[in-house]
């Protein structure tokens, strides 16, 4: 009883803050519920007896990542900095390549789930210790791990290759 | 020792166990669980608020003495009452929001802070036995608490519409980003070596004496040297400390994201700020010094309690001369400090707990100090090859006065 009022609870903060983040014009405001729905992840996997899998996620997305973004917002907006942006559907091809977008992401996520393995290991009745999940991502799936490893860094050179000033005179010389 | 005296020792240790276990006992049963979670609840956050009104007095006369003037005197004998006072007059200031800022956020910001350094308290082992909550994974729980306290300094910077407040609103967040890593780096070796996440059992970790009397604190062992070192760093930091104190910045940005908050909410930041520093000491001394255990082995007859609050005193102590003592940095200065000399030096101090762990095993003669010094070169040339690259074409700095 109690768990399912759980679920219904998290289900509905999770849903409500996702399309409150996708329907508020003020990007701060969409970071933040943004935030909130990582947050309902977090606790969902917490629910689920995920407990390392749950605080890592709030760790890594609420404490870091929605930082990140929330610090981009900042940055970037400089002129209307934390006012309304245009963000409307009445843009017709705004509107269809946001449909497309989105149908292909969910196409994708979709086809994962129902084509993935059908017959799941019955699911053992305590959740796994930390230890046993690194054990497991150190030894079997280490290679899916540093191949995760390598694409990271990738990401994040490209970033900083993107992100550095080419102009030599915006260049900080040193302190 | 005989036989009562053990008694009554072992008793005072467990006191606030049976405390419980005695005001439950009035309860009917079925009440227990919820009602024992609730017990704990309440005395930990007086507990620590109280701990928090002493430390405001503490820091106050310590900064007054480093600063050669007696510091809060006048109310009540030597200003003891100064804490009470000061409740007082933020509970009856008027709280003002300022009229563009955004409400319900600048409500929320010193909400969410108080509760996150609340609740990083749940976790912390106070004694033997005496951990809140236990649970696989509780050591990533108490820094994802923790992550919420810079969120809430975002939060009160941004929605306070001052630009003062937003600068310290992207402060917070630099200074997050920048050091959330090598905090939880230094503490990766600790989980490494102790094969757990659970507090207690780092504590049981440590337990023991080498040669009799030297204590087997992480602290004592050449990685948990440079691990000790870069947590300090990194907690005065996370917790706002100078000299890391730069979102509020009292010279620089008129107290930061502090500007327009007043009254009980601002009571609330400083709250916040004291207990999170006090739950950062906590964590310092369940990681590195050994937690409840005495430090001497004939002074373990003493209650595991007030081992672990006469060690985070102590290093609540060493906080309060830091601020007393260290200038505070530049903004640029924080985050090379972070990116450049504290996130390699945890890299490479991995690595130097991967070797102690491995060299237990070693048979060779004076395996112990072989062991002993490698390990503790590894981190240090790191130390010194990183410093000297880091300050080197700085010089002493010339300072050019007018005449």
């Amino acid at each position: 009883m109690f768990t399912l009022l759980g679920f219904v609870v998290i289900a509905v903060v999770l849903l409500g803050s996702a399309a409150f983040a996708v329907t508020r014009l003020n990007l701060i405001h969409a970071g933040l519920a943004f935030a909130l729905t990582w947050l309902a992840v977090g606790a969902f996997y917490l629910w689920a007896g995920a407990e390392f899998v749950g605080l890592a996620q709030i760790l890594v997305y609420v404490g870091a990542v929605s930082m990140v973004i929330l610090f981009a917002v900042l940055l970037t907006q400089v002129r209307s900095a934390a006012t309304s942006l245009p963000i409307n559907l009445d843009d017709e091809r705004r509107l269809g390549a946001g449909l497309i977008t989105a149908g292909s992401a969910f196409g994708l996520l979709g086809a994962a789930i129902l084509t993935g393995r059908p017959a799941a290991p019955a699911a053992p009745d305590r959740s796994l210790t930390a230890q046993e999940l690194g054990t497991a991502l150190m030894g079997p799936h280490v290679v899916a791990l540093l191949v995760i490893g390598v694409l990271l860094t990738a990401v994040l050179i490209g970033a900083v290759l993107i992100a550095a000033p080419t102009d030599p005179e915006i260049v900080e010389d040193g302190p | 020792m005989n036989d009562v005296g053990s008694t009554f020792w072992t008793t005072l240790d467990q006191a606030p166990a049976l405390a419980k276990r005695a005001l439950l006992g009035l309860l009917p049963e079925s009440w227990a669980p919820l009602a024992g979670g609730l017990l704990t609840v309440v005395f930990v956050c007086l507990f620590f608020i109280s701990i928090f009104a002493l430390l405001t007095l503490v820091e106050r006369k310590a900064l007054g003495r480093i600063q050669n003037r007696p510091g809060p005197n006048r109310t009540g004998p030597g200003g003891l009452l100064q804490p009470l006072a000061d409740a007082i007059k933020m509970l009856v200031k008027e709280d003002i929001v300022p009229h563009r800022a955004d409400r319900v956020l600048h409500f929320l910001a010193p909400v969410i802070l108080v509760v996150s350094a609340l609740l990083a308290f749940a976790v912390l082992p106070f004694g033997r036995d005496l951990a809140p909550v236990e649970f696989d994974g509780a050591i990533l729980f108490f820094f994802v608490a923790g992550a919420g306290t810079e969120f809430a300094i975002f939060l009160a910077g941004w929605a306070s519409h001052n630009k003062y407040s937003l600068l310290s609103a992207m402060r917070a967040l630099a200074q997050l980003i920048a050091y959330e890593l090598p905090l939880l780096l230094a503490v990766v070796p600790v989980v490494m070596l102790a094969g757990t996440l659970v507090p207690q059992g780092v504590v049981e970790a440590q337990a023991g004496y080498v040669f009799g009397f030297v204590p087997r604190w992480h602290l004592f062992e050449p990685w948990g040297l440079a691990a000790g070192a870069v947590f300090l760093v990194a907690a005065l930091a996370e917790a706002n400390r100078s000299p890391f104190d730069l979102p509020e910045a009292e010279s620089e940005l008129i107290a930061g994201h502090l500007t327009e908050y007043s009254g009980f909410k601002y009571a609330l930041f400083f709250m916040a700020e004291y207990l999170g520093m006090t739950a950062m000491a906590g964590m310092m001394v369940t990681l590195f010094l050994g937690g409840w255990h005495a430090p001497l082995p004939f002074l373990g007859f003493l209650p595991s309690w007030f081992w672990f609050l006469a060690k985070m005193l102590a290093v609540l102590g060493v906080f309060i001369w830091v601020r007393g003592t260290l200038p505070r940095l530049r903004m640029d200065q924080l985050t090379r400090f972070a990116w450049k000399f504290l996130l390699p030096l945890s890299f490479v101090n991995l690595v130097a707990a991967g070797l102690w762990h491995y060299s237990a095993a070693w048979d060779l003669p004076a395996a112990p100090l072989l062991r002993w010094v490698l390990v503790f070169a590894l981190p240090a040339a790191t130390y010194v090859i990183l410093g000297r690259r880091l300050a080197g074409g700085l010089g002493p700095r010339i300072y050019h006065y007018a005449t």
